[in-house]
C-alpha cells in the first residue's frame, strides 16, 4: 500500500554505500578478500560505523553439517548463508522481506532469511535450496519446476521452490486458488506464476509418495 | 545499521531486568520482522537489543477455555491462525492473522510483536529527505499535502496521518481482548483499545507501554458472536498487501433482531479503530442490506480525506457492509 508510493532517491540512505558500489569498489582485490565476514560485506553495514563491539557464538547446523560461527549480531542470515558460507542458492531481491527471494527453512518452516538475523539460528537446524536433495539428484520439486517451465531468469527460483516445498508439506497445496494464497509471498518479476502453480500441482503428490 | 550489544532472556522476568538494565535505547527482539527491517533502513537503531524469541513460557496458546482464549505474546501467527477451534469458532480472529503478511513471516512474527507493528508511510521508513513527525519529532509531516493515498482518514492529526498497518490488532479490537504486561513495577492489564494512541502531537510515541514492559498474553473474553465473523480486508492485490480497509465483524441474534453487533476497522485509522456508534446502530433490528450499508457509512463519519485517499471512504463503509454480511451467513 504506502510502499508503492514513489520512493525518495537513491541518496536516502546517507552516507552507505550500495551493494554495487561495496563490489565495484572491491576491484581487483582478491576473492577471499572481498569476503572476509558477512558483516563486512553486508551492504547496509558497509557505510556505517565499524565493527560491532562483540561477536556472538552460535552453533548451528545447515543442510546437515554443524557449525559454530561467530557473528556480527548485525548479520542477517542471508547474508551468512551468501557471503560467509558460500551458500548462493538463496538470493537476495529486496532484504525487506518482501519479495521471497531469500526464502530457507528453519527447523522445517519457511521463513525470509534477510529478515532473519542470524544469531537467531542458534540451536536451529538451516535448510537451503543447497540441501533439499543429495548431489546428483533434483528434488521432486526442483524436477516439476523444469517440466513445467516455472520460471524465466531463474532469480526467485531457489525461494519459489523452498517455499513451495513448505507449502506442500504444510498441506497448503489442495488447489490452485489455495497454493496462489499460500505462495503469495514470493514474487517473480517474469510473470512466471502459472507455471509455478503447475508445477507445485504437479510435485506435491510426488512429494507425498516420496 | 548502527552497532548494538546483544543478549538473550531466558525468562519474562530476565528479558525486563536486562530492559531496565540497560536503559534507554534498548529493544526487545522478538520475530524481527518489524524491528529488524527498520534498523537496516536506520529508522530504528537500538543500542542494545535483548532477545526474547526463546522465551517458551510465552510461546503457548490456548483456544479451549470457556471464558477466555489466551494468546502467548510469542506463539507465532501461522500456528494461532490455522488453529481448528479458532477457525471454527472465531473465524475473524483467524482471517485477520492469515490474510496478514507472507506463511515465511507469519512463521517468523509473534503475536505481541504484531500489535506493535509501525506504520508502513513511505515518508517514515525511507527517512531523509522527507519529514515524519514519528521518526523525528519536530520535524514535520510530508505525508499531509504528499502522497497520502494509503493514509488514514481517521484519527489523525496535524502532525501525523499515518496508517496503523495491523490487522490481528484490529480484530482483537472487535473482541475486547486485553493485554497483559510485565514492567519493573510488575504485571499490569490493559485493554486492547488503549494500546494504541491516536498521533495527537507526539506522533512518535504509538503506545501506552512503557519502553521497558513487555507483552506477556493477549486475552479475548469467550463470546457466541464469535462464530458469526469475519476478518473482510480489501487490498490492491488479493493476497499479500496491506488493507487498504478492512472490517472485523461480529454480529449474533436473537428472533431474528441483532442482539450483540461488534465492529472495527482496520487500514483506515491511526490506530485500531472500534465503530460504536455504528454497532448501536444495528441493535434490535433485522441485519438487511439497507441497515448494513447505514452501519458502514456510519463507522466512517468523521473521517477526513486528503488528497489521493478520499476514495477510501466509501470504500471502508461498503467494506464493513460486506462484512456484515458476510458475518451474518455464518449465524
Amino acid at each position: 500500500m504506502e510502499d508503492q508510493q514513489p520512493r525518495p532517491p537513491a541518496h536516502r540512505f546517507g552516507g552507505e554505500l550500495t551493494r554495487r558500489e561495496v563490489v565495484a569498489a572491491a576491484g581487483a582485490v582478491p576473492l577471499a578478500a572481498m569476503l572476509p565476514t558477512a558483516a563486512a560485506a553486508q551492504s547496509h553495514l558497509a557505510g556505517r560505523t565499524g565493527h560491532n563491539e562483540a561477536t556472538v557464538t552460535v552453533r548451528t547446523v545447515i543442510n546437515g553439517t554443524p557449525r559454530h560461527l561467530e557473528l556480527d549480531p548485525r548479520a542477517s542470515l542471508l547474508d551468512v548463508l551468501r557471503e560467509q558460507l558460500a551458500l548462493t542458492g538463496a538470493k537476495k531481491g529486496c532484504d525487506h522481506g518482501q519479495c521471497g527471494a531469500c526464502t530457507v527453512h528453519i527447523d522445517g518452516r519457511r521463513v525470509v532469511s534477510c529478515l532473519t538475523p542470524a544469531v537467531q539460528t542458534d540451536g536451529a537446524e538451516v535448510t537451503t535450496i543447497e540441501g533439499i536433495a543429495p548431489d546428483d539428484q533434483l528434488h521432486p520439486m526442483q524436477q516439476a519446476f523444469i517440466d513445467h517451465d516455472a520460471l524465466q531468469c531463474g532469480y526467485c527460483t531457489p525461494g519459489q521452490i523452498m517455499a513451495a516445498i513448505a507449502c506442500v508439506q504444510e498441506g497448503h497445496a489442495t488447489s490452485r486458488e489455495q497454493i496462489r494464497e499460500y505462495m503469495s509471498g514470493n514474487i517473480c518479476r517474469c510473470g512466471a506464476y502459472v507455471g509455478i502453480v503447475a508445477a507445485i500441482e504437479d510435485a506435491a503428490p510426488k512429494m507425498r509418495r516420496a | 545499521m548502527q552497532p548494538f550489544s546483544y543478549s538473550r532472556a531466558r525468562t519474562a522476568a530476565e528479558a525486563v531486568e536486562a530492559i531496565a538494565a540497560g536503559g534507554q535505547g534498548t529493544r526487545f527482539l522478538a520475530g524481527g520482522t518489524t524491528l529488524y527491517d527498520l534498523m537496516k533502513l536506520n529508522v530504528e537503531a537500538p543500542r542494545r537489543v535483548v532477545d526474547v524469541s526463546g522465551l517458551d513460557e510465552l510461546a503457548d496458546f490456548d483456544t479451549s477455555g470457556e471464558s477466555e482464549l489466551v494468546f502467548g505474546a510469542l506463539a507465532k501467527m501461522s500456528d494461532v491462525a490455522s488453529d481448528e477451534r479458532l477457525i471454527r469458532d472465531y473465524p475473524a480472529l483467524s482471517e485477520s492473522l492469515w490474510k496478514a503478511a507472507s506463511q515465511q513471516l507469519r512463521n517468523m512474527a509473534s503475536l505481541g510483536g504484531n500489535l506493535l507493528q509501525r506504520t508502513r508511510c513511505a515518508y517514515f521508513r525511507f527517512g531523509e529527505p522527507f519529514q515524519c513527525n514519528k521518526r523525528k519529532p519536530g520535524s514535520g509531516c510530508a505525508a499531509i499535502g504528499g502522497i497520502d493515498r494509503g493514509h488514514a482518514l481517521l484519527g489523525g492529526s496535524e502532525h501525523c496521518i499515518a496508517t496503523y498497518p495491523g490487522d490481528w490488532a484490529v480484530a482483537l479490537a472487535a473482541f475486547d481482548a486485553v493485554v497483559d504486561v510485565l514492567g519493573p513495577k510488575g504485571r499490569r492489564s490493559i485493554p486492547l483499545q488503549e494500546l494504541h494512541r491516536e498521533p495527537g502531537d507526539s506522533p512518535d510515541i504509538e503506545t501506552t507501554l512503557a519502553p521497558d514492559e513487555l507483552i506477556l498474553r493477549i486475552r479475548v473474553p469467550a463470546t457466541d458472536a464469535g462464530r458469526a465473523s469475519t476478518y473482510h480486508k480489501i487490498r490492491d492485490r488479493e493476497s499479500y498487501a496491506f488493507a487498504l480497509a478492512s472490517a472485523a465483524v461480529a454480529v449474533a441474534f436473537e428472533d431474528g433482531a441483532v442482539s450483540e453487533a461488534r465492529i472495527a476497522i482496520g487500514g483506515l485509522a491511526t490506530r485500531p479503530w472500534r465503530a460504536f456508534e455504528a454497532e448501536r446502530s444495528l441493535i434490535g433490528k433485522p441485519l438487511t442490506e439497507e441497515a448494513a450499508k447505514a452501519a458502514g457509512a456510519r463507522a466512517l463519519e468523521g473521517a477526513k480525506p486528503g488528497h489521493h485517499n478520499a476514495f477510501r471512504i466509501e470504500l471502508g463503509a461498503r467494506t464493513v457492509a460486506d462484512a456484515l454480511m458476510i458475518a451474518k451467513a455464518r449465524a
